[in-house]
């Protein structure tokens, strides 16, 4: 111990015991998925019926789509509690467009514009001013909604284009709707991204430590300048797919969404301080909050219900790996 | 574990005059992975001061914590005039008139002095709210006690001097009766002036019959000011005894376990032509008219008080801090650094002074944070391709000598010294060719400290040109070929380091006249 | 003077005066005093919610489930009086008090034993009380016909000319005034915002401390579910659905700052009447009521725009000492 060894080979990584992987949080999460799922297969007898099933997956491809672009906004240390305000902002000006004639293409492309648009406005706000973004999310997400309710008062828009259904009630193939092939496509997408990336792995550094990270060369601004952009973006999309399913906009749509979205998020891992989470997580805590309001569906429950085992889930996940850890360090 | 020879020639347990006023006893302390206390023992008495030494890593801060009630002892005795105690809070700690003054001064910035001070026991009103007017009162007479009159009880906190903060901390040690009071690297930020002021503070304590804890690195402040010293290594207890009948050398010894000669390494760099001109350089509050030439192979150093503003400069150069005026040109080229992106690729870093605020990113893997600078050369169009980040990890950490168990472990287990090779190694790994390194050394152990000194002698024998900011004279002086001395955001001067002695650069430092 | 100036609550209030000025111009009759009262008595219920989240928010941490826990008290109480309509109304308001103090307790404990954020602890239980909410009426409504006189009447009662709510607003104000100014407690809760590091050194509990605040902001939220029951006579399940965002909007108008220990009682009661005023005046200066959410939002984005100037001014100065020695 007093001499000096010689150099030494450092190892890349040391062989991680199996323990590790069993209790990852994404190995409970799988647990928790197949725990509902059998129990919704016993609890109803149409749950296992393919296009039922289906059915199942419009209650996450939507929040879904914005998941991904906030668990990597919010592993980069903020947050957007503006999304849901954009879905009703694009839905709006989507619905304006309609009135004044326009076609399908338009329609898509309003809808992602203006996401996107808000998406960099709070964006700028955040990384330009140096302001928190709980509180500048808070604030546009009056804002955005506030523009729907001054164009739209308590009238709606109807009369979408035939095809523009698609987006929301399409199906690709036999029981595979076009959201759940979006959803899957984003999900690849955002997992390459932030796993496999130069820039995924700069939004982790960003995370744990923005100052050593923009010392290091991070552009910390220009990289969460470009997250805000794809959360807005991803509401836009989402905004589209809404509406479709829809087929008509009030400014109240999406109400509460942002909460949902965050709920996903933070179900699947992410940490809400910033630095860590995974794209699997995501999708896996999608995938559960879909079971979970349409088992409950199934049986007649009562959306209001339903949210109670939302957030008791969201909580006992969360403190569960804690208790746990508490009970094997007291020993 | 290990029997250490000069661990018993150094201890023979005198009797000791008085009973010591806080005594540990077969203190040891684990956390997962790390054995940071084993059987340490420590007596301070009343009126006295000692000096715990020893190496980053040798456990004195999770000593402190124990103390304080922050921790709890594995095993061992904790006793305050003989009665055996536990310290399950800090509160209880705070109750048995034990006290810290922290390495970064925990203080509340945003409220006043005399809340700082009374924070947790404030005078009451007699229906039990607080007595703003006594506690004003209070705090202005425990200032004056320490002839610290000049402080307004009313000032914000943030509005103060670092010295000044630590005189607040003190009033706040005076106000609770602390009869222990434990400073931990009290004089890291402090100037010269600063830290005579500290010690005229501690000698007023001692008068006081406070028992006090002294933690420094730096032997000349422990020579002056301590009666006793207690020694740790690796989170044993290696030696004791009162500080007349040790001599320095021997005290090392203790501490690293061999001798350490402090001869900074020889250096045969060829010095060539500028690389680095800096001229006009002004920002619109903390530095004008910043002029100097780096050249090839040179190791600049610069030197002043803290608050100089010389890391002001330094995160100019490099892209971080705008400029409101004045030019950069790198090998005949001028240069506009708008981040440290952009000073990164065109070939100056900058390895910042706070190791852990700006220079690790904890809780991302050692290769990781090694690769981050480097990420456009470790990854291909955007592609992230661990085997260079690895190999290019590796390399540079083998050559600065790290311990870890591999390169996936997070950087923030590893102890002080061994982050400060990852953050040099996330530099230079980015191959530039101007680094400026903003006191390299601050706080790290001693062998540490050797290793990047002498990594820094292999960097300009390879055509390299570091800029050195330091606030230790023999740094500056034993590394610099030309020193470059700045006093309140301006160069006071520049010398060609030849028979350059110590007084003058802190006379010119602070503004006196030869 | 100029110390004067800078407290925001100063501006803040200027900018409240300006506001009003500006209304009256055209319509005298929004600064008349009776008009002025009938303002504040309508903002009582969002100061009163304000100021519960501003001691959570100056403690780093943030209450989103304030609207839910008052949905479900106010329905506690609502059925109680139904059932049983001769429980005295000073009864009932203990009820809520304790009712909230409980669901904030939950949020505490989870924080302070569980050590898990507060926004998702609160984002949890944001639903969950609302959901209980469902399950405790059946979905049912509580309609003014089945509350008794008293319910209603107790905080419209005139005292001195000023109705009961009024007064228990200021009450309200008046306790948490010297909750953060004069008592251990209020400046423990600075402190763990300023610097919560510190604040363990000295001595403080700082996860007792944020379970204090929770079950302050409970029982808060408990009393604002009577209040506001009774005053718009039904209790659903959607009632104050979304109204967390508006009283952390009062809040942040008000100057109290997300990243914690900065703010006062003062600033949270002027952001709540700056957000009060606008919604009155609205109607008077014949705007249509939906563009008070763009109002709103827009207030919110200037105040914290400003509330950022206003903290940059701050950092080292190296040359000016220069200058002046």
């Amino acid at each position: 111990m007093t001499d000096i060894p010689a150099p030494r080979h450092i190892p890349d990584r040391l062989d991680k015991p199996l323990s590790s992987a069993i209790f990852s949080w994404e190995a409970l999460l799988v647990v928790v998925a197949v725990a509902i799922f059998v129990v919704n297969s016993f609890a109803s007898p149409y749950f296992l019926d393919p296009y039922s099933l289906s059915d199942l997956t419009f209650n996450f491809t939507e929040k879904g789509l914005i998941a991904f672009a906030m668990a990597l906004l919010i592993i980069s240390g903020e947050i957007d509690l503006s999304v849901a305000a954009i879905i009703a902002l694009a839905s709006t000006l989507m619905g304006m467009a309609v009135q004044a004639g326009a076609d399908t293409p338009v329609l898509v492309l309003i809808g992602i514009l203006v996401g996107l648009g808000c998406g960099a406005f709070n964006g700028l706000l955040v990384t330009r001013l140096g302001l928190p973004s709980i509180v500048v999310t808070i604030g546009t997400m009056s804002l955005f909604r506030g523009i729907a309710f001054i164009i739209l008062g308590d009238q709606a828009y109807k009369g979408y284009p035939e095809s523009f259904a698609f987006f929301g009630q399409g199906y690709v193939w036999w029981v595979v709707s076009f959201e759940l092939v979006l959803f899957l496509i984003a999900a690849v997408v955002y997992w390459f991204l932030l796993h496999r990336t130069s820039f995924g792995r700069r939004i982790f550094a960003i995370g744990n430590n923005p100052v050593a990270a923009q010392f290091s060369g991070v552009r910390v601004g220009r990289i969460k300048f470009v997250l805000f952009c794809l959360t807005g973006l991803m509401s836009g999309i989402a905004s589209v797919l809404i509406t479709s399913r829809l087929g008509s906009t009030r400014p109240s749509i999406a109400q509460g969404y942002e909460l949902e979205v965050i709920t996903m998020v933070v179900l699947g891992g992410v940490s809400i301080l910033g630095g860590a989470g995974s794209i699997v997580g995501v999708v896996l805590a999608a995938l559960i909050m879909g079971l979970v309001t349409f088992g409950l569906g199934l049986l007649n429950v009562p959306g209001i219900v339903m949210s109670i085992f939302i957030g008791l889930l969201l909580i006992i996940v969360i403190a569960l790996p804690i208790v746990w850890r508490r009970l094997r360090g007291g020993r | 574990m290990r029997v250490d020879p000069l661990a018993q020639t150094a201890c023979p347990l005198q009797e000791e005059e008085a009973a010591p006023r806080l005594a540990l006893a077969g203190i040891a302390k684990s956390f997962p992975g790390v054995r940071a206390l084993h059987d340490v023992s420590l007596s301070l008495y009343p009126g006295q001061v000692t000096a715990l030494i020893g190496e980053n890593g040798a456990g004195k801060s999770t000593l402190v914590k124990i103390m304080t009630g922050i921790y709890q002892p594995d095993t061992g005795t904790i006793s305050i005039d003989g009665q055996v105690v536990t310290l399950p809070s800090a509160h209880a700690a705070f109750g048995h008139g034990v006290t810290a003054i922290h390495q970064e001064t925990v203080l509340f910035d945003d409220l006043t002095v005399a809340e700082n001070i009374f924070l947790g026991h404030a005078p009451r009103t007699r229906l039990g709210l607080i007595d703003w007017r006594t506690m004003r009162k209070d705090a202005r007479e425990v200032l004056d006690t320490m002839h610290a009159g000049h402080i307004d009880a009313d000032a914000r906190l943030k509005d103060l001097g670092i010295a000044n903060k630590h005189l607040v901390a003190v009033a706040r040690a005076m106000s609770i009766d602390a009869r222990i009071v434990i400073m931990d690297e009290p004089t890291a930020a402090l100037s010269m002036k600063e830290i005579e002021e500290l010690f005229l503070l501690i000698e007023f304590l001692k008068e006081e019959g406070k028992a006090i804890l002294f933690i420094s690195h730096k032997f000349d402040e422990i020579y002056r000011i301590a009666d006793r010293y207690t020694v740790f290594r690796d989170g044993e207890m290696v030696g004791k005894g009162l500080i007349k009948d040790a001599g320095q050398s021997q005290i090392v010894r203790m501490m690293v376990g061999r001798s350490v000669d402090h001869i900074f390494p020889q250096r045969k760099a060829e010095i060539g032509a500028p690389v680095l001109t800096v001229s006009g350089l002004s920002h619109p509050t903390e530095f004008r008219d910043i002029g100097f030439e780096l050249n090839k192979g040179e190791i600049l150093g610069f030197y002043g008080l803290v608050g100089a503003g010389r890391s002001e400069v330094m995160q100019a150069i490099s892209g971080i801090t705008r400029i409101s005026g004045g030019t950069i040109t790198l090998e005949g080229k001028a240069i506009a650094p708008k981040s440290a992106a952009d000073s990164i690729d065109a070939g100056i870093v900058y390895v910042p002074e706070e190791r852990g605020k700006q220079g690790v990113v904890i809780g991302l893997p050692i290769f990781q944070n090694v690769s981050l600078p480097s990420l456009k050369r470790t990854s291909k169009s955007g592609l992230l391709r661990l085997a260079e980040e690895f190999s290019l990890a590796r390399s540079y950490t083998e050559r600065l000598d790290l311990r870890a168990s591999s390169l996936s472990q997070d950087v923030g287990t590893l102890s002080g010294g061994n982050q400060q090779k990852i953050v040099i190694a996330k530099w230079l790994a980015t191959a530039p060719k101007v680094i400026i390194l903003d006191e390299p050394t601050k706080g790290i152990d001693i062998g540490s400290k050797a290793a990047v000194h002498g990594f820094m002698a292999e960097l300009v024998a390879q055509g390299l040109s570091v800029i050195m900011v330091s606030s230790e004279l023999p740094e500056i002086l034993g590394m610099s070929d030309r020193v470059i001395v700045m006093r309140e955001g301006l160069v006071a001067a520049v010398y060609e380091n030849k028979d350059l002695d110590a007084e003058t650069l802190v006379r010119t430092a602070a503004g006196i006249a030869a | 003077m100029k110390a004067f100036l800078k407290y925001r609550e100063i501006w803040l209030l200027a900018a409240i005066v300006v506001l009003i000025g500006l209304i009256s111009t055209r319509f005298p009759a929004f600064a008349d005093p009776g008009n002025l009262r009938q303002v504040f008595n309508d903002t009582s219920i969002l100061m009163i919610l304000a100021l519960g989240q501003t001691v959570v928010i100056l403690t780093r941490s943030i209450d989103l489930s304030m609207a839910s826990n008052l949905c479900f008290t106010g329905m506690v109480v609502a059925m109680l009086n139904a059932a049983h309509p001769a429980i005295p109304i000073p009864l009932l308001i203990v009820i809520a008090l304790a009712v909230g103090l409980v669901l904030g307790a939950i949020n505490g404990l989870l924080v302070w034993r569980l050590n898990i954020p507060s926004i998702v602890v609160t984002l949890g239980t944001l639903t969950i009380y609302r959901g209980a909410t469902f399950v405790l009426s059946g979905g049912a409504w509580v309609n003014a016909d089945k509350m008794s006189p008293d319910f209603i009447g107790f905080q419209r009662a005139a005292l001195l000319g000023i109705p009961v709510l009024s007064w228990i607003a200021i009450l309200v104000i008046a306790l948490f005034f010297v909750l953060m100014t004069r008592t251990a407690l209020g400046r423990s809760i600075y402190a763990i915002g300023v610097n919560p590091t510190a604040s363990v050194y000295a001595g403080i509990d700082v996860g007792r401390t944020k379970f204090i605040v929770f079950c302050i902001s409970g029982m808060v939220g408990g009393l604002a579910g009577y209040l506001w029951i009774s005053r718009y006579v039904i209790a659903s399940v959607e009632v104050a659905n979304g109204y967390e965002l508006n009283i952390i909007a009062a809040c942040v108008i008000g100057g109290i700052s997300i990243a914690g220990g900065i703010g006062s009682v003062g600033g949270a009661v002027l952001g709540a009447l700056f957000l009060g005023i606008i919604s009155n005046a609205l109607p008077v200066i014949n705007i249509s009521p939906f563009w008070q959410m763009a109002i709103s939002g827009s207030a919110i984005i200037l105040a914290v725009v400003l509330n950022a100037r206003g903290e940059r001014q701050q950092g080292r100065i190296i040359l000016r000492k220069a200058e002046a020695a």
